[in-house]
C-alpha cells in the first residue's frame, strides 16, 4: 500500500489518509488533509520567501538600500547548483558550491557597485541595484542558457505520510535549513562582533563609526550574507519549482513583500512574513484561485500596510528617510 | 543643489520651442519606417516620464506601478473600441477618466506611506493590475493580448509611421510646455516643498496630501493618455505594457536623466529606449549592457544625467 497508494494520495490532494480515519470520518478527513497538504505546500514555499527577505532585512539594516538583485541571488543558487550537479558533481558538493559561488558574487557586487555609490541618496541606490540584477540575470542567461534546469531532491521523492497529507522529503529540508539558519543568524547577531557591529550601524551608521565598527565590512558582509541566504533559499526550493534565468524578478518581489509585511530590517518579522506569505498563496491557489493567488497575497498586504504602515514587526515611524 | 538659475533658464519657452523645431526637422533624417518606430518609442516613453517624473522627482513620491496606468489606458481603449465599437476618441477619453478615477481612490489610500512602503504598495498594485489583464482571457484576450482597431476621428483615420510620429511629437511638446508651467506655479513650488520636507511643507500651509494625491493622479491620467495612443499606433496590447519590467523602465528613465529635470526625463528616454535597439546586435548580451549602463551612470552621475551636465556648465558660465 505504502508507494502506490501514497502516490495517489498526493495526485488526489492527499487522500490517501491513515486507513483508520478514512474509513471512519472519509469526507471529513479528506477536508482535513486537503488542508494540511496546503499548509505543507505554503510554508515550503514559504520559507523561500523567509530567507530571501532575512537577506532584504539584513542589506536594508546595513545600507538602508532596497537590494532588487535579491531575487536573482535565489535565482543563481538554484541555477548553479542544477548545473554543478548536471555536470557530475555529488549533490553536497553542488549544492556548498552553488552558496558559496553566489555569495563571493554577493561580496562582488557590494565591492564594485555599491561601495562606490555609499553616499548616493536610496533611490539612485536601487537604480543601482536594479542594474546589478540585470548583469546577473543577463550572466546567467548567455552563460547557463535560457532553458529550465532542475535539481535533484536532496533525498529522494518518496511522499511521507503525515495526519492524511503526503509530505516531500523536500518540504522537510526547507523547513529545518530555514529553522537552523534563523538560529545561526541569531546567534551571530547577538554573539558576534561582526554581527553586533551590523547592528550598531542599523542603528547609526555615524555613531558605530565613531565606536570604531568598519562600516565598510559591515555593508560587504552583509551582501555576503544576503546572497548566501538568497542562494540558500534557491537550493533549497529547485528540486521543487524548476531554476529558470528570469525567475528571479518573482522570487525576489515575494521576497520585498514578505519583508514588508514584517516590517524591514526586523529579523523575526522577515521570517514571520515570509511564512504567512507562503501559507497565504498556497491556501488561496487550493481554495479560491490558482491564477490569481499572486494578486490576492498582493493585496492582503496592502491592507496590512495601510493598517500597520510599517509592518507587522517594524519599529513605529515609516521606512522614509 | 542644483543652481537656480539654469533650471529656471531650461524651462522657459526657449529650449521648447528650438526642441519643437529640432523634433519637427527629425523626419528628413529618418530613412525609414524603422527610425520612424524609434522615434515614437521614444516620444511615448519621453511623455511617460515626464509624467512620473512631476511625482518622483518634484513631489517626492516613488511609483513602482506607473505601467499599470499605461497598460490600463491601453485596454480601456483596446476594449472599448474593438468590443465595444466605440469611436477611438470617446474611448480614449472614457478609459482616461476611469484609470483617473482609479488613481484618486488609490492614491488617497497608499499616499499615506512613505518610502520603502510606498515603493512596494505601487509596485503591488502594478502587479496586480498585470495578473488581472493576464487572466482575465474573456475581456483581454489573456496572455497573449488583443487587437486594436485603428485610430480616427471624424472619419479621419490617423494610420502609418509618419503620422503617428506628428502626433506623439506633438503630445511630447506639449507634455514639456505644460510641465514646465506647472513646475513654476505655485502648485509647484508646494510640491518640491514636499520633496524637501513634508512637515516643513505642511508648516507653511501646503495641503500635502492633497498636493500627493493630485500629482499622483495627474500622472496616471497622463500615462492612460499615453496608452490609449499607443495601443492604437502598435494595433495590439499585451499584459507586458503594464507589467513590474515597464515601471522599472520608466523610473529607470527618470532617474537616470535626472530627478526634478524634466529635459532630463527627455534625455534619459531617449537613451534608455535606444540602448536596447543599439544593444541589440550583441545577442544575448544587450541584458548586460543595459544593466552595466545603469550601474555605471548611477555610480559616477548620481543626481542623473541632465543635472550632473547642468550644473558642470552653470559653474563654467557662473
Amino acid at each position: 500500500m505504502e508507494a502506490g497508494g501514497l502516490t495517489a494520495g498526493r495526485a488526489s490532494g492527499g487522500r490517501a489518509a491513515i486507513p483508520g480515519s478514512a474509513l471512519f470520518r472519509r469526507d471529513g478527513s479528506r477536508v482535513v488533509s486537503q488542508f494540511l497538504q496546503l499548509i505543507f505546500a505554503g510554508v515550503t514555499v514559504g520559507a523561500t520567501y523567509a530567507l530571501a527577505a532575512l537577506g532584504f532585512s539584513i542589506i536594508y539594516n546595513a545600507s538602508g538600500v532596497i537590494n532588487f538583485a535579491q531575487g536573482e541571488f535565489i535565482m543563481l543558487g538554484g541555477m548553479i547548483a542544477a548545473f554543478l550537479s548536471a555536470a557530475g558533481a555529488p549533490l553536497p558538493l553542488a549544492l556548498v558550491g552553488a552558496v558559496a559561488a553566489t555569495a563571493l558574487i554577493g561580496l562582488i557586487v557590494a565591492k564594485i557597485a555599491i561601495a562606490p555609490a555609499r553616499d548616493a541618496d536610496v533611490t539612485t541606490l536601487v537604480i543601482i541595484t536594479i542594474g546589478v540584477s540585470m548583469v546577473l540575470r543577463g550572466g546567467v542567461e548567455t552563460t547557463l542558457g535560457k532553458g529550465g534546469r532542475t535539481l535533484p531532491p536532496f533525498s529522494g521523492d518518496k511522499p511521507i505520510a503525515f495526519a492524511g497529507a503526503a509530505v516531500l522529503p523536500q518540504s522537510l529540508w526547507a523547513l529545518a535549513t530555514t529553522l537552523v539558519v534563523v538560529a545561526a543568524l541569531a546567534l551571530f547577531f547577538a554573539r558576534t562582533r561582526l554581527g553586533k557591529g551590523i547592528l550598531a550601524t542599523a542603528h547609526n551608521r555615524l555613531a558605530a563609526e565613531l565606536v570604531g565598527v568598519d562600516t565598510r565590512r559591515v555593508l560587504s558582509t552583509s551582501f555576503v550574507l544576503s546572497a548566501g541566504l538568497g542562494a540558500l533559499g534557491g537550493v533549497l526550493i529547485a528540486p521543487i519549482a524548476n531554476a529558470s534565468y528570469d525567475a528571479g524578478i518573482m522570487l525576489g518581489l515575494k521576497g520585498f513583500v514578505a519583508a514588508a509585511i514584517g516590517g524591514l530590517g526586523s529579523g523575526v518579522g522577515a521570517v514571520a512574513g515570509g511564512l504567512a506569505l507562503g501559507l497565504m498563496e498556497s491556501l488561496t491557489a487550493g481554495y479560491l484561485s490558482s491564477a490569481y493567488k499572486d494578486a490576492v497575497a498582493i493585496v492582503v498586504v496592502l491592507v496590512i500596510l495601510l493598517v500597520r504602515p510599517s509592518g507587522l514587526f517594524g519599529a513605529t515611524s515609516g521606512g522614509g528617510r | 543643489m542644483a543652481s537656480p538659475s539654469l533650471p529656471r533658464a531650461l524651462s522657459s519657452r526657449a529650449p521648447a520651442l528650438a526642441f519643437a523645431a529640432a523634433l519637427a526637422l527629425l523626419p528628413l533624417f529618418l530613412p525609414n519606417a524603422y527610425y520612424f518606430d524609434v522615434a515614437i518609442r521614444i516620444a511615448v516613453n519621453a511623455t511617460l516620464a515626464i509624467a512620473l517624473n512631476l511625482l518622483i522627482g518634484y513631489a517626492g513620491q516613488i511609483s513602482l506601478g506607473h505601467a499599470a496606468f499605461f497598460g490600463l489606458g491601453a485596454y480601456g481603449s483596446a476594449i472599448l473600441t474593438g468590443a465595444f465599437g466605440w469611436p477611438p476618441i470617446a474611448a480614449l477619453v472614457v478609459s482616461a477618466a476611469a484609470v483617473g478615477a482609479l488613481a484618486y481612490l488609490v492614491g488617497r489610500a497608499i499616499l499615506r506611506l512613505e518610502g520603502h512602503y510606498l515603493a512596494m504598495a505601487t509596485l503591488g498594485l502594478g502587479v496586480v493590475a498585470s495578473i488581472a489583464l493576464g487572466n482575465e482571457v474573456a475581456l483581454t484576450g489573456g496572455p497573449d493580448g488583443m487587437a486594436v482597431p485603428d485610430f480616427s476621428v471624424l472619419g479621419w483615420r490617423l494610420a502609418g509611421e509618419t503620422s503617428w510620429y506628428w502626433a506623439f511629437a506633438a503630445l511630447l511638446i506639449a507634455a514639456i510646455v505644460l510641465a514646465g508651467n506647472l513646475v513654476d506655479s505655485p502648485a509647484g513650488r508646494a510640491l518640491r516643498a514636499l520633496h524637501g520636507s513634508q512637515t516643513a511643507a505642511r508648516a507653511l500651509g501646503v495641503d500635502a496630501s492633497g498636493f500627493k494625491t493630485r500629482v499622483f493622479v495627474l500622472s496616471a491620467v497622463v500615462a492612460a493618455f499615453v496608452g490609449s495612443l499607443y495601443g492604437h499606433y502598435e494595433g495590439f496590447v499585451t499584459p507586458g505594457l503594464a507589467a513590474f519590467p515597464k515601471s522599472v523602465q520608466l523610473v529607470t528613465m527618470v532617474v537616470v536623466g535626472g530627478m526634478a529635470s524634466i529635459w532630463g526625463s527627455v534625455l534619459g528616454a531617449a537613451l534608455l529606449s535606444l540602448a536596447p535597439e543599439l544593444l541589440a546586435r550583441f545577442e544575448g548580451y544587450e541584458t548586460i549592457g543595459y544593466g552595466a549602463i545603469l550601474v555605471a551612470t548611477m555610480i559616477f552621475l548620481p543626481r542623473g544625467i541632465a543635472p550632473s551636465l547642468a550644473e558642470r556648465f552653470g559653474r563654467k558660465a557662473g
